[in-house]
């Protein structure tokens, strides 16, 4: 008896080997994946990100103030990238995701400090993803502290006193948009983002492989339908669906997170329903590509993960290095994310976040041509 | 208008290094039902894609209603019906539904009584709304010819129609196809059953790529030049191995208790079967070759 139970067991488990070992996208998926995850959660994220972009407001300029700069700067978390002349400027930077942080230097702010005033000193924080910023915000006092601390009047101070208040500058932060840093507000446009990635792409990468499984493909293949007629019938419910889903996610997360509800809704739908159409072309490629259902579904999540760990959802994309950053700005979702937190949380308009839906057409259009290239109006 | 509705030289495809046709040239003339016959493998499937566009030839020219086979395919899928060898509808949508969406694919309005003609016309009302996936095998066919015919084709291209229903559905699907060829729809139609050949006007036997018999069916014997001698009686198996290796004889099948022996040259062949015969003691006649006879010759 058991001699038996070992041959069939046997039997079937050669059978599975075979057809794995025949399975071309299985075994890349066990080889790729286990790489991928190694590099990217090895490399590619950095819970405690540097060189976070930042721009200033100088309405006063001296050496107090190019030390504080220069301190901002050494301490690597704070990368200068320019100036703004105005308030205004420095809102929409934040608003745009620009930049992350804006510190304003006020008028006078020298001459107070020579007087041995402590004039304040503002530093603007984006704390919509308080992960990305909260490090970074807290080390803004101890550095501007050090860096006055030559240039304030009478005896140098004793080198352990350290407190920031009452030391020279008087550096105030400001958390916007977020002023009780919740992590729920910002997970809510992620979700958003990643919940979409997920149900779009795969309903249309399978597409037309479920087509071609049933054999149901030819009869559609032998009528007059053409490729953009095809690719147009298969996507266009689905954006129905993924708007449905939209408002799904966003009563709840509002009902739930009392995410504020400030948004210019005209832009929200502009946005959505781009990224919904950009992720249904990249599965409806894929499904050109794919020659099973198994295989296009492979595909689809190995084309995720990326979305979900270089997007900004689950890790600061600031803090992620240029090559991660550079992959980032090639995945729908990373613009999508940005777009998002603008609009619903830091009450962008059009304006603000025409740069990231010109993205997202861009890939719309680039998914597009590929498919229509891919796709075979022929059993060839 | 030309009265040829097929009209191709050199046909020729591979998969890989394998060649499935070879350079196949046939003619149809209009209003014409052609038989395609030829075992399985023998690349039929893949002349019939050919000819409807849904597979771009390695090599050979012609036309398909007039159309190039090789740039005009999408004017070729609009005025060609093509009914696929394997159920190619979709099996969770219903029958109605199935019609609805080939109708709307083709353009026809108004709609909803189109589709209520073609159900009443090919006997699919009483089960409209079930779900095609569940039909049997006579009901999926007429709803497969029906919807090939949803864009009222010039041209009729069936992929084995009749493989796997029981004959009643058989005869009947004969009956639409011959009155719709009355109606002028040309009609290319493949299969393994000999009594459908029958039916054909003209016969296309084609076995590894190559076409062997391209003739008018009712000359097909005469025009492969194959005699045939039928022996019955007792101990036919005996002759039947007896008969082995004898000059004349190329050929042997048995046909129940009978035995169709064929050959080319006459004059052996029935040499042969005679001398055979009053060997075993058992009764023989010449008979016209059928096309079963030259179907396995």
């Amino acid at each position: 008896m058991a001699a038996r139970t070992f041959a069939r067991i046997r039997a079937i488990a050669g059978k599975e080997w075979l057809q794995m070992r025949r399975d071309r996208t299985t075994m890349m998926m066990m080889v790729m994946m286990p790489v991928m995850q190694v590099v990217l959660f090895g490399y590619a994220i950095n819970t405690d990100p540097r060189n976070l972009p930042t721009q200033v407001e100088l309405r006063d300029d001296g050496p107090a103030t190019r030390a504080i700069l220069a301190g901002l700067e050494n301490s690597e978390y704070f990368d200068l990238r320019g100036t703004v002349a105005s308030t205004a400027q420095a809102d929409s930077a934040l608003r745009q995701g620009k930049a992350l942080f804006v510190v304003t230097i006020p008028q006078d702010f020298e001459r107070r400090l020579a007087a041995g005033e402590q004039p304040q000193i503002l530093l603007d924080s984006d704390a919509t993803d308080p992960v990305a910023t909260s490090a970074a915000a807290g080390a803004f006092s101890p550095i501007v502290s050090q860096a006055v601390r030559p240039f304030k009047p009478g005896k140098p101070a004793p080198l352990e006193v350290t407190e920031a208040q009452g030391d020279g500058a008087n550096p105030i932060v400001h958390r916007r948009y977020n002023p009780a840093g919740r992590t729920a507000l910002n997970i809510v446009p992620g979700l958003l983002g990643v919940i979409l990635t997920l149900t779009m792409m795969l309903m249309t990468a399978i597409a037309l492989t479920r087509e071609r499984e049933r054999g149901t493909l030819e009869s559609l293949l032998a009528s007059p339908a053409r490729p953009a007629e095809v690719m147009a019938g298969k996507t266009i419910p689905f954006i129905a669906m993924g708007l449905g889903q939209t408002l799904i996610i966003i009563a709840s997360a509002g009902l739930l997170f009392n995410v504020p509800m400030l948004w210019d809704v005209t832009a929200l739908a502009i946005a959505v329903s781009l990224f919904i159409t950009v992720n249904l072309l990249i599965g409806f490629f894929f499904s050109t590509l794919a020659e099973s259902q198994l295989q296009a579904m492979q595909m689809t999540f190995m084309a995720i993960m990326p979305s979900i760990m270089l997007s900004g959802f689950m890790f600061p994309f600031a803090g992620m290095p240029l090559w991660a950053q550079s992959i980032g700005y090639c995945l729908p979702t990373t613009h999508f994310i940005v777009t998002v937190r603008a609009i619903i949380l830091k009450a962008a308009t059009l304006m603000d976040v025409w740069p990231q839906l010109l993205a997202l057409t861009g890939l719309c259009v680039v998914f597009a041509l590929a498919s229509l290239m891919r796709y075979r109006n022929t059993l060839d | 208008m030309s009265d040829v509705a097929i009209d191709v030289q050199g046909l020729t495809k591979s998969f890989g290094s394998k060649r499935v046709v070879n350079d196949f040239s046939i003619t149809v003339p209009r209003g014409a039902i052609y038989g395609f016959l030829g075992p399985n493998g023998s690349g039929k499937t893949t002349t019939i894609r050919m000819l409807c566009g849904l597979l771009t030839a390695d090599a050979g020219r012609g036309t398909c209603l007039g159309f190039d086979i090789m740039a005009e395919q999408s004017r070729i899928k609009e005025r060609v019906g093509y009914m696929t060898q394997k159920f190619s509808l979709y099996g969770d949508l219903t029958i109605r539904e199935n019609v609805r969406f080939f109708a709307r694919l083709h353009g026809r309005a108004p709609l909803e009584t189109v589709v209520d003609e073609v159900l009443e016309t090919f006997d699919l009302t009483s089960r409209a709304d079930q779900q095609a996936g569940q039909l049997s095998g006579g009901w999926k066919q007429r709803l497969a010819l029906a919807t090939a015919t949803l864009n009222k084709p010039d041209l009729l291209l069936l992929d084995e129609p009749t493989a796997g229903v029981d004959p009643k559905a058989r005869r009947d699907f004969w009956d639409r196809i011959r009155a719709m060829a009355r109606s002028g729809v040309t009609t290319l139609v493949s299969t393994h059953y000999m009594d459908e050949a029958v039916q054909c006007d003209f016969i296309n036997f084609i076995a590894y790529g190559n076409k062997l018999i391209d003739a008018p069916s009712a000359g097909l014997a005469r025009e492969v030049g194959i005699h045939t001698v039928r022996i019955k009686g007792e101990g036919v198996s005996a002759v039947y191995d007896a008969l082995e290796d004898l000059p004349g004889v190329e050929q042997r099948a048995r046909f129940g208790s009978a035995i169709h022996v064929s050959g080319k040259d006459e004059a052996a062949l029935l040499q042969a079967a005679q001398q055979t015969c009053d060997d075993h003691g058992v009764s023989w006649e010449a008979i016209d070759t059928g096309l079963e006879d030259a179907f396995i010759y």
